[in-house]
């Protein structure tokens, strides 16, 4: 940190040095008549400035990439995130050849080039060759890039596949909260935001039959290793957008309008810690879409472990309505019976909640 | 100004009348103005006194990101309740900081300041006119943005705060008052403001059009147009089409705030309340807005590279290369501005296979911006430069121009914009390419028109220095900026410490707000040189940079007219630098090919027929047409 600071220091000194020196040539300047001297006044000092602001440049940018570089891309831990990674970098390669290219002819050029005196410019308006030279090659290199990023992005943006694990995610001022399908029938119940409140913060609807084992989590996500994770995002008041940096996940929660995004996490939390060498790494979920005073701390941490432990988290979750199991009263008299299985026993009568999945029977599921 | 040779009897009456209000009226004469040469002023002026503001905002901004710790107590007697006792910024006020930085710059600063500005300027002088074709909708469109103006100030200082939902002001946010402080007043006068805003700017862009296309002198063909009048119009056009759409738009969000439609709004639940809003589409007024949004960027941009055009091909002593290429390209930049506006809305949750169309269609905008970049080059190559301030600025301009342009190619790609959308790796790309390379070409401008503006000459070396400092600065802030965003870093973030992944790089946060500093210091050099050269520098020559177009023929200080007597008239471009066979190292653009024998080529000895049809024409002068 001090050598970034001294270099900034040393930078501005080295300015303020010409700024001084330059000045004494302005108080003298102002008692000169106009002339060819104060037309191209400090040409030279300035065509210098060029090459030493370009070499500067140089040696700076390439420091600075080194020292910050272990910063970049925070290891990715999903398979469509490497294959991003990798995109990302080949882009940046090739996109840096111009950049140095075009950088240094424009600072050379202004130096080599600059006014001498009885000299004159050469009269070169145009060469249709040479432009459409340039206008051939960098259509070349766009449709090489479009269309690789185009195969990712088709890829990424597919239908995700049938055994996807599916969690839906809602954004609201200022937290996440997930919701899981339960471990008997699989099913993400239906939801309604007239239904919402300061309990059913998601607005489960109970008159679906699906919801009766749902369960939320406004802390923490868990999710499977290995196996493709389908999120439904939704948002509850204004936009939010679910950020998940290590998966290179990012799409928008917007209110009214479900959107989703599927990836395949390819690390355990786990796997992540010994491999940064970190045992207090935690994947996060973070939100990129401004959404008001709370927007940079709407935090939710991210656990990916394998399936056994994914399960048995699963397992052990209260259902939402064994936590309020006042909301029975939600549910329709036909599915009562149904329902109470999902009830702790005090509040129900006596039954084992046991492995009989009943929920699974054709009901209609729409997530609209 | 009463000289005015040539004219009859009542347009003698008619000079005499307008000397006659001069002398007397200050309100008619700085005021209410309808000279476009003192509305061009009142824009610069207006404009320069918002990126003070907008600028220093920033800094409060950069100070709370990279000196997180510092205690900004001292702010207190300009902020008051927004610095808390313990001296911290309001997070909510940190919001609005961003907004308005973002509101003032992009359309107070660039488009009216840059647009405003020289459009007003150039366009009569340099297409040899009198003045606008309607000099007193030019007022109104002044007047209108001043207007804008007022309101918009007047939001900073209320009790809770201005709008604060991002300089795009997505619903519901902005929508609903229970959302956000920012979103209630605040938001309402952002859109009263935004709308007058767009009314100054329909006014002004008509009338750029209609002179460009109607009042061009003797001889002033398109193809004879310099490359910032091209600029203009197409900006002009651009604007035209695109900002009524963001009028709808804020007019559909006025309707959703104020008499309960639901066009954007749907499925909410907010304060323990769920609204009855249903089947609205917050996604309805991204389009709309980025229907403008996008080409908005190129409004912004495109009279800084005409008025780069300008400055190289003058300062190489070079015709600018590939003359006509660089009309195309500006022509194919503006076309392709409006079919890809949905590259700012790839993960919103829109159609993949639209990503896709945007994607492709986003590309290929890098085609003709690369040919500009590298036409900008050849013009340079085996020039004979000469560095003034105007000039440094326009390289700077290209260089930032470039280097900015680049990383757009990463954004504009929707695979890889996933990680970086909404990171500050967007912020460092667009404040390169459209912010600071537009900024850059504000300054070229009012480095090399300052003598015609106010016939006085700014200080050269003054100007050098300010160009260094902002040159150096801008990179130091931006370039470390991208590597924040590749780490992932979100924008619009209070603070970096609730996250484990953002919990790093305090030190290149704290070196890009230290550059930020010094860069905005830098700006008062650049202010100092301005005012103190409108009063006190030295008087300017006839043609300070041996120019080529129109506008140098006019007097030194041109009066209500712009020429007295005849407009001049054109016969050929305004890039006859350093001809083979000239005597001087230029040719301005009304000197006919008869009296340049020794460096016409064979086609131009054929033109010299041509001219006394030119010369015999004068249908153009508004001061010859009956009143």
């Amino acid at each position: 940190m001090y050598i970034l600071i001294a270099i900034v220091a040393l930078v501005f000194v080295v300015l303020t040095g010409i700024v001084v020196s330059r000045l004494q040539n302005v108080l003298k300047d102002i008692n000169k008549s106009d002339s060819d001297h104060s037309y191209t006044s400090g040409n030279k000092v300035n065509g210098a400035m060029f090459i030493v602001v370009l070499l500067i440049g140089a040696v700076a940018i390439t420091w600075s990439y080194l020292h910050a570089r272990e910063f970049f891309l925070p290891e990715a831990s999903s398979i469509h995130g490497r294959r991003t990674d990798d995109l990302f970098w080949f882009s940046m390669g090739i996109l840096t050849i111009p950049f140095i290219l075009v950088n240094f002819l424009i600072f050379f050029f202004a130096w080599k080039y600059q006014h001498k005196k009885d000299h004159r410019a050469s009269f070169y308006p145009e060469n249709h060759k040479l432009e459409l030279i340039w206008t051939i090659i960098p259509a070349i290199v766009m449709a090489l890039l479009v269309f690789t990023g185009w195969k990712a992005w088709s890829d990424i943006t597919s239908e995700a596949p049938r055994d996807a694990e599916v969690i839906e995610i809602t954004g609201k001022q200022f937290n996440w909260i997930v919701r899981y399908s339960g471990v008997h029938d699989n099913k993400l119940g239906n939801y309604n935001y007239k239904l919402i409140d300061a309990q059913n913060e998601v607005g489960i609807d109970l008159s679906d039959e699906n919801s009766f084992d749902d369960f939320t989590n406004p802390s923490e996500m868990h999710i499977p290793v290995g196996r493709p994770v389908l999120l439904k995002i939704r948002a509850r008041d204004v936009l939010h957008s679910v950020f998940i940096p290590h998966m290179r996940v990012k799409m928008d929660a917007v209110p009214g309008m479900p959107t989703k995004f599927w990836f395949v996490p390819d690390k355990t939390t786990s796997d992540m810690r010994s491999e940064l060498n970190n045992p207090k790494f935690d994947y996060e979920i973070a939100c990129t879409e401004v959404c008001g005073q709370g927007h940079f701390s709407m935090k939710m941490r991210l656990i990916v472990e394998d399936e056994a432990s994914y399960k048995k988290w699963c397992a052990e979750q209260a259902t939402f309505l064994q936590t309020y199991p006042e909301y029975l009263a939600r549910v329709p008299e036909n599915l009562k019976a149904k329902a109470m299985k999902y009830v702790p026993a005090e509040a129900a009568t006596p039954a084992d909640s046991s492995s009989k999945a009943t929920g699974s029977a054709g009901a209609s599921v729409s997530l609209r | 100004m009463s000289a005015i040779e040539g004219l009859d009897t009542a347009q003698h009456h008619e000079a005499e009348h307008e000397h006659h209000h001069e002398a007397q009226n200050f309100w008619q004469k700085y005021i209410f103005c309808e000279d476009h040469k003192v509305i061009a002023k009142q824009y610069l002026i207006t404009g320069i006194m918002w990126a003070v503001i907008g600028i220093s905002m920033s800094v409060i901004f950069r100070i709370q990101l990279g000196l997180p710790d510092s205690n900004l107590s001292w702010l207190k007697p300009i902020l008051g309740g927004w610095i808390s006792d313990s001296g911290k910024l309001d997070p909510n006020f940190y919001l609005a900081l961003v907004t308005m930085h973002g509101t003032i710059m992009v359309f107070f600063v660039l488009t009216a300041g840059l647009s405003g500005t020289f459009s007003n300027f150039l366009i009569p002088l340099q297409i040899g006119a009198r003045d606008m074709a309607s000099g007193f909708m030019n007022m109104l469109s002044y007047w209108f943005f001043f207007l804008a103006s007022v309101i918009m100030f007047a939001s900073l200082f209320l009790q809770n705060g201005p709008a604060a939902g991002g300089w795009v002001i997505y619903p519901p946010l902005s929508a609903l008052p229970q959302a956000h402080p920012g979103s209630g007043m605040g938001m309402t006068l952002w859109l009263a403001s935004m709308a007058l805003f767009i009314v100054s700017q329909l006014l002004g862009g008509i009338n750029y059009i209609t002179t460009v296309i109607n009042l061009r002198t003797r001889g002033m063909s398109f193809d004879k147009l310099p490359l910032t009048i091209w600029s203009f119009l197409i900006t002009a056009v651009l604007g035209l089409i695109s900002f009524p759409v963001l009028f709808s738009s804020v007019l559909l969000l006025i309707f959703d705030r104020h008499f309960g439609t639901s066009f954007y709004l749907s499925d909410i639940y907010i304060n323990g309340e769920a609204l009855p809003n249903v089947g609205g589409s917050p996604i309805l007024f991204q389009h709309l807005f980025w229907f403008l949004g996008h080409p908005e960027v190129y409004i912004v941009l495109l009279p800084g590279l005409g008025i780069t055009s300008e400055v190289i091909a003058t300062n190489s002593r070079k015709p600018i290369f590939g003359y006509r290429a660089m009309i195309a390209s500006m022509l194919g930049i503006a076309f392709l501005a409006f079919i890809v506006w949905a590259h700012h809305m790839f993960v919103t949750g829109m159609n993949p296979f639209l990503g896709s169309v945007f994607m492709f269609l986003t590309l290929i905008i890098a085609v003709p911006s690369a040919v500009k970049g590298f036409n900008y080059i050849t013009t340079l190559w085996k020039g004979n430069i000469v560095f003034t301030p105007g000039m440094l600025f326009s390289i700077g301009l290209v260089s930032l121009f470039v280097s900015g342009g680049l990383t757009g190619i990463i954004l504009g790609n929707s695979a890889l914009d996933i990680q970086l959308h909404d990171t500050y790796f967007v912020v460092a790309h667009f404040h390169l390419v459209m912010g600071a390379a537009s900024a850059f070409g504000l300054f070229a401008g009012v480095y090399h028109w300052f003598p015609k503006m106010f016939g006085r000459m700014m200080n050269t070396t003054l100007g050098q220095i300010h160009f260094w400092f902002t040159f150096v600065g801008i990179y130091l802030v931006f370039i470390p900026m991208h590597y924040v965003g590749i780490a992932g870093f979100p924008r619009r973030y209070y603070q970096f410490t609730s996250y484990d992944f953002t919990h790093k790089f305090m030190d290149m946060n704290m070196f890009i707000s230290i550059a930020a500093i010094l860069s905005f210091l830098a700006q008062f050099i650049f202010l100092w040189n301005f005012f103190y050269s409108i009063f006190k520098g030295k008087k300017a020559p006839q043609n300070p940079w041996r120019s080529n177009t129109l506008e140098w023929t006019a007097p030194i200080n041109p009066g209500h007219g712009n020429w007295v007597g005849e407009i001049p008239a054109v016969y050929r471009w305004s890039y006859d630098y350093s001809k083979p066979g000239a005597k001087e190292d230029f040719i301005p653009q009304n000197i006919p090919y008869s009296q340049t024998l020794e460096s016409n080529f064979p086609h131009e000895n054929e033109l010299i027929a041509t001219e006394k049809v030119i010369e015999s024409q004068n249908f153009n002068d508004q001061f010859n047409t009956a009143h």
